[in-house]
């Protein structure tokens, strides 16, 4: 691997994508992608006590399921990457803890499943690993628990707000494609903390976009590739508001989206019928909808170039109460089908 | 006497148009600025302390009834108006025990009323 | 469009973009539902006072009877369906401040009894009183040199 441009890193041993899985909520498996994902549950609590343990529960058992439907076994999986949005990560601990796979808790709000896909495909492409294992998730409850109110508290959600999405995604990487076809990680774009003074957290899409917009130009530059050059161009989470912007945006600095961009945010609920307001968020979101939906696309080569961008807000309800801005990131992966 | 027939439609009338008025001003409140409802309910029971405080509530409360006394305005008028009256027969002291003294009920029931409803309640999802 | 540098610049595009809430829907609706709450209030202080109470318990029954049932629709996991409709018309009224007791309450039962339910009932209330009883207070302190 080496460094190209600014800040992008030419993976040279493309990563393979050898197995996806997904795992959505009661909601979520109402909405349009309900058929690409593994597992709908019925309830939020998914026979548990706490949202924070049905959390837990979502994240291990969507592991196991990558894990059992790969094929490989969970001891040559050399390394696992996972985060949450609950407090110092404890859903992919608490969840993971008994899984006997070294752990790297990452923490990238909803931007933690291409953080995480990103460096576990340093550590294949760097020969440090065989096998890893990515995953993330996220919960409604122990979100709204957590970041805002009580779910019994009848207030109004302003129209710009987004829906923490209930569900996980886990994705293995591995340095061979076991005789499968797979899409492969080409180029991984970490991408920088970008403030442009947002407070309002109703409103992550706006504060999110900038970070997405300085995220997608620096990838498109660093391998002087044009956004046509991808068959999609996916950010995760924007929703409808931060979606408009970034398309907005990006056409102000002379590069035309308009064709192949969409929002995993706008993709997973039908805004009209399940009233989600500007759409889903939370690190569950992309995950569950790249798992689900987009890695059929890919398999089924009905996309063949993808350019994968979470955005995550870098706040928490501390920093809201004291009138701080929310800092913004987005991380790229680009996902191409090369045989 | 039947009750219903001692109903005054009139005053029922007032208490209805009033304590919407006052509903209104919350939602623009609500609307047009990104106050939490922590926040507007703060204001509100503080304007109805200043309001019940300077006397001018009671004039309200007069013209509405409950439809000036349900609103969280009229929370605080009654605390004013608790504090206000206890100082007239027992000083200083009164200051701080009208206020609490003059709206228990309501407080007591709240925290009552809660801890039931977390003993038989369970969290539910929103479904929208 | 022309291209956004500063920080100013996009948070004016962005408050451009932003959809407003339907102000006016959300006001006619809190006007009723408000309304109807404190009507609700009327009939039982007029009950009350028909029965022959004063007037000073008779506002007392209405607080708790209006705190009662705002506690069992928020139990029952209907209030919240009630204030996403109805905005300032459920939150405003005594029965808001009861809701923003109980919630809390039913969601850090988790927690325990101890400190989920008896610690974190007033995370949102809890400036409520501490402002309104602060207030009174002050109010009474003052009084005193009129007396």
């Amino acid at each position: 691997m080496r460094k190209i441009g600014k800040q992008t890193i030419a993976l040279d041993n493309a990563p393979y994508i050898v197995e996806t899985s997904s795992i959505v909520g009661p909601k979520e498996a109402e909405g349009p992608l309900a058929k690409y994902f593994d597992q709908c549950l019925e309830d939020e609590f998914w026979g548990e006590k706490t949202w924070e343990k049905a959390e837990s529960k979502i994240i291990k058992e969507n592991v196991n399921s990558v894990v059992a439907k790969s094929g490989i076994p969970s001891s040559n999986i050399d390394y696992c990457f996972a985060g949450d949005l609950l407090n110092q990560c404890i859903s992919s601990s608490f969840g993971l803890r008994e899984t006997n796979i070294p752990f790297f808790g990452i923490f990238g709000a909803c931007s933690t499943f291409v953080e995480g896909m990103s460096l576990g495909s340093l550590f294949i492409d760097g020969g440090a690993a065989s096998n890893v294992l990515c995953a993330t998730s996220s919960h409604f409850c122990s979100a709204e628990k957590q970041f805002r109110f009580p779910l019994e508290l009848g207030n109004q959600r302003p129209p710009s707000s987004q829906w923490t999405v209930t569900g996980s995604g886990a994705a293995i990487l591995s340095n061979t494609n076991y005789g499968k076809s797979c899409p492969q990680i080409t180029y991984t774009t970490p991408g920088k903390i970008v403030d442009m003074g947002v407070k309002d957290a109703n409103n992550m899409g706006a504060a999110m976009a900038p970070a997405a917009l300085d995220t997608l130009i620096t990838h498109l530059q660093d391998t002087g590739r044009k956004p046509s050059f991808y068959d999609a161009i996916i950010t995760g989470d924007l929703g409808y508001i931060g979606k408009d912007i970034l398309t907005e945006l990006a056409e102000t600095k002379g590069y035309n989206i308009k064709n192949n961009y969409n929002d995993c945010g706008v993709l997973i609920f039908d805004k009209d019928t399940q009233d989600t307001h500007s759409g889903g968020s939370g690190c569950g979101c992309i995950g569950s909808v790249f798992s689900g939906y987009f890695y059929q696309m890919l398999k089924e080569h009905k996309i063949n170039r993808l350019l994968l961008i979470a955005t995550g807000a870098l706040m928490n309800s501390t920093s809201s109460q004291q009138g701080e801005s929310i800092p913004g990131i987005a991380h790229a992966v680009a996902i191409e089908n090369l045989e | 006497m039947d009750f219903f027939q001692s109903i005054d439609w009139m005053q029922l009338l007032r208490c209805f148009v009033v304590g919407g008025l006052i509903c209104i001003i919350g939602q623009i409140l609500i609307d047009k600025t990104k106050l939490t409802s922590a926040r507007i309910l703060v204001i509100f029971v503080t304007t109805g302390v200043i309001l019940g405080g300077l006397g001018i509530y009671q004039y309200l409360i007069d013209f509405a009834g409950c439809g000036a006394t349900v609103p969280l305005l009229g929370f605080g008028a009654n605390l004013a108006k608790g504090a206000i009256q206890e100082v007239q027969t027992s000083g200083l002291l009164g200051a701080f025990i009208g206020g609490v003294k003059a709206s228990a009920g309501g407080i007591a029931a709240a925290i009552f009323f809660g801890y039931i409803a977390s003993l038989i309640a369970k969290p539910k999802i929103k479904k929208q | 469009m022309k291209s956004i540098e500063t920080k100013q610049e996009y948070l004016d595009y962005v408050d451009k973009k932003s959809p407003n809430s339907p102000i006016l829907k959300n006001c006619f609706n809190a006007f009723w539902v408000g309304g109807l709450i404190c009507s609700i209030g009327q009939i039982i202080f007029d009950f009350c006072a028909f029965k022959g109470l004063d007037q000073t318990s008779c506002s007392t029954v209405v607080s708790i009877v209006l705190i009662g049932i705002a506690a069992l629709l928020t139990g029952l996991n209907i209030f919240n369906k009630i204030g996403k409709f109805a905005g300032a018309g459920s939150l405003v009224p005594i029965t808001g401040f009861a809701n923003s007791i109980v919630s809390p309450a039913i969601e850090y039962k988790s927690e325990g009894y101890v400190m989920g339910v008896g610690g974190k009932m007033f995370t949102v209330a809890g400036p409520v009183l501490v402002f309104g009883i602060s207030a009174s207070v002050i109010v009474g302190i003052i009084a005193t040199f009129f007396v």
